[in-house]
């Protein structure tokens, strides 16, 4: 699975000699992440975000473990059990404050992983499987970022529970039965905070194990790099560690400046007000939204305002929503440019720069009141949208003339391949 | 096939929301934009609040923290409680232990007398919360406790509610918006979301609460004060959160650019990175 010039793990010591036949745990960790792993030289900053995600969830996954050794899975204190963390339990604020900013870090450090993707083709052949296990876990994340969201009780929660679970009675005939039993109810109520947690608890596991066959899979064919041509010699290549250890380590302190800034000077900055106001069910608030790393999903749900055809227009709504995420999953094969990097594909470039814009705003939409205009704008959003991942991304790859590629990487980053021969022996 | 499915689909999205776009539009010409009385009528930039906690270094004032609980404790507790506040915690404001045994021993608190297992009334303690405020009165006054969290604007939407009340509404007001006329019983704020507001304008007269210390009690201190006071209840752990945050930028300053002075090292032989 690994470069043939790839460094192989040695023990010297006997007990390491030992433990290598018994478990060959230290191995499989210096092929995963030390001087086994062989990875392009010419990855830039943008390959630092999968590092850092994996550095969110075990954050979140810290925090949340300790947090949940002081809250009350129960509606009655579910609220107050909440504020018990922030002003009596030792650090508790800093727990609580750190996993909510945690989890708009783990969002912010996705997002750049994906449009990495996008800009790049980290999705071509042959890493499909990469690609399809990380949609996997972006779902995943956007069902356990909802219900740790539900859990402290507060008006945003409830509303955001009857907003969520009534999204599946659009479904027909099944809808409003699916709906009740997701909920344990008519409406979100004790059975839906009890559920939520216990799946709060567990996802972030099922994450984990999603994320190390993420891992595993990218192990086969290598990391991609900016260039989009594949490792050709040892000279393309540099060890896992010293160099990338190296290179993710610095990133992590500017990441974790950020976020501390976030936690510490502005911990409610990316939230709600709302949520600081216990849940009523009596009380329906002025606007129901969703924290910020779901509004581009939430404009487009709600773009949806006329029934067509025999479609309800919620329905509609739900199904582009659903659909907006699981055309990911068939970009492998929408894409059928066999040039992998934005950098040599002049006319994807273009389209790539304005579905970020895009997204941009249907991101400002979604966390803008649903009125007009704004309702008019997140219908032309939508629309290009769709029509990016399902009508232009295919056509463009058909008739779209690249750049000219680099021979490798090598002659990429040095200009020719001789001084290669001379960098990798210096 | 993949693809034609695909282009298929895109297209079905795209005829559904230029389905959605073209009838929105038509109702859209017809109605015009939304126009509320809110929308016109509201203060959307709230009065200019500066208070001792704002900023990276951001410290209570402790004098004007227990002004702004005298204020609370005198007007505002009439209707609204505190109620995720405990009595212990008010030497955060500069009381001492006896002080705050008093201040807890004047309420009374609602408990199971530990004897018998009944119901009763007994003074408060410092371990007790803040009791809960029955209101007689229509409507239910929010809780307190979380108020500067829980407004957007936080505690200068607090300041500029308790000074924002207005004798009449703009003339103009009533004759565009004859439903945004303040009813019977409520008054003109056009700081609050729908303009008109159950409660009634709290502080309305300099002096109306006494200052242990010798602050002059002016409408205006004393709305300054209980916002500072709300922050207080909301986020009583901002000092120790912001020192905490020097702390923790600091380090990582430095720990980011040893880190970084590495990675130049471990790179220095190496090109493309």
């Amino acid at each position: 699975m690994s470069f043939p010039w790839a460094k192989e793990y040695k023990p010297s010591h006997p007990f390491m000699v030992w433990m290598d036949e018994k478990l060959p745990l230290p191995r499989l960790v210096y092929n995963a992440v030390g001087g086994g792993y062989e990875v392009p030289r010419n990855i830039n900053y943008l390959w630092n975000f999968g590092f850092l995600a994996g550095l969110c969830l075990v954050i979140q996954i810290v925090t949340g473990v300790v947090l949940a050794m002081h809250f009350g899975g129960d509606t009655r204190v579910a609220f107050d059990s909440t504020e018990h963390i922030m002003r009596d339990v030792n650090w508790g604020w800093m727990l609580r404050y750190g996993h909510a900013n945690g989890a708009a870090a783990f969002f912010a450090v996705i997002y750049m992983h994906i449009f990495r993707g996008f800009y790049y083709g980290s999705y071509k052949a042959p890493r499909e499987m990469i690609w399809l296990l990380g949609v996997v876990i972006f779902l995943l994340m956007m069902a356990t970022a909802f219900m740790g969201y539900v859990l402290p009780w507060g008006q945003m929660s409830y509303w955001a529970a009857q907003v969520i679970t009534g999204l599946f009675s659009a479904i027909p005939l099944i809808g409003d039965p699916l709906k009740e039993w997701l909920l344990g109810g008519f409406a979100p109520d004790n059975a839906t905070l009890n559920r939520f947690f216990s799946l709060h608890f567990l996802l972030p596991f099922v994450i984990l194990g999603v994320v190390i066959l993420h891992v595993w899979s990218l192990h086969i064919p290598g990391s991609s790099n900016p260039t989009g041509v594949e490792v050709k010699t040892e000279s393309d290549t540099v060890p896992f560690y010293p160099y990338f250890v190296a290179k993710d380590g610095w990133t992590i302190g500017v990441f974790m400046i950020v976020y501390g800034m976030f936690v510490f000077f502005m911990p409610n900055a990316l939230g709600h007000p709302d949520n600081y106001i216990p849940a009523n069910p009596m009380q329906t608030p002025a606007h129901i939204v969703p924290e910020w790393y779901f509004w581009p999903f939430y404009a487009i749900l709600r773009s949806f305002t006329q029934n067509f055809l025999i479609f309800d227009a919620k329905l509609l709504g739900v199904m582009a929503m659903f659909a907006a995420i699981l055309v990911w999953f068939f970009l492998p094969w929408l894409d059928k440019s066999p040039v992998r990097s934005a950098t040599y594909r002049p006319l994807y470039r273009k389209f790539f720069w304005v579905l970020v814009i895009d997204v941009l705003i249907l991101g400002y939409l979604g966390g803008a009141p649903a009125e007009q205009p704004y309702v008019l704008i997140s219908q032309l959003a939508t629309m290009y949208y769709f029509l990016h991942f399902l009508v232009i991304v295919p056509i463009v790859s058909s008739i779209e003339r690249p750049d000219p590629l680099p021979f490798s990487i090598t002659e990429a980053v040095l200009g020719h391949d001789r001084a290669a021969a001379s960098d990798a022996q210096g | 096939m993949i693809r034609i499915i695909s282009i298929l689909t895109g297209l079905f999205f795209t005829v559904a929301l230029l389905w959605s776009l073209a009838l929105d539009s038509i109702q859209l010409s017809k109605d015009g934009l939304p126009h509320t009385a809110a929308h016109a009528f509201g203060e959307h930039k709230l009065k200019p609040l500066k208070l001792a906690s704002d900023g990276a270094f951001g410290k209570f004032d402790k004098a004007q923290l227990q002004r702004g609980f005298a204020v609370y404790q005198n007007v505002c507790s009439a209707c609204h409680s505190i109620k995720q506040v405990s009595y212990r915690s008010l030497t955060a404001l500069g009381y001492n232990e006896v002080e705050v045994k008093a201040i807890a021993a004047a309420a009374t608190i609602n408990a199971k007398d530990p004897l018998t297992g009944e119901m009763k009334d007994r003074p408060g303690l410092p371990a007790d919360k803040f009791p809960p405020v029955l209101y007689a009165g229509t409507g239910t006054p929010p809780d307190l406790s979380l108020i500067t969290k829980a407004r957007h604007g936080g505690a200068a939407y607090v300041y500029s509610l308790l000074t924002g009340y207005k004798d009449s509404q703009p003339a103009k007001l009533v004759e565009h918006f004859p439903d945004a006329k303040t009813p019977e019983g409520m008054f003109y704020n056009p700081y609050f979301a729908n303009l008109n507001i159950a409660m009634t304008p709290p502080l309305t007269a300099d002096g109306q609460v006494t200052y242990s210390d010798g602050t002059p009690a002016t409408v205006d201190q004393m709305a300054k004060d209980v916002s500072a006071f709300l922050v207080w209840t909301a986020e009583p752990e901002l000092e120790k959160r912001h020192q905490t945050g020097v702390w923790w930028l600091g380090f990582l300053l430095f720990v980011t650019v040893l880190a970084y002075m590495s990675y130049r090292n471990v790179w220095a032989e190496k090109k493309g990175h």
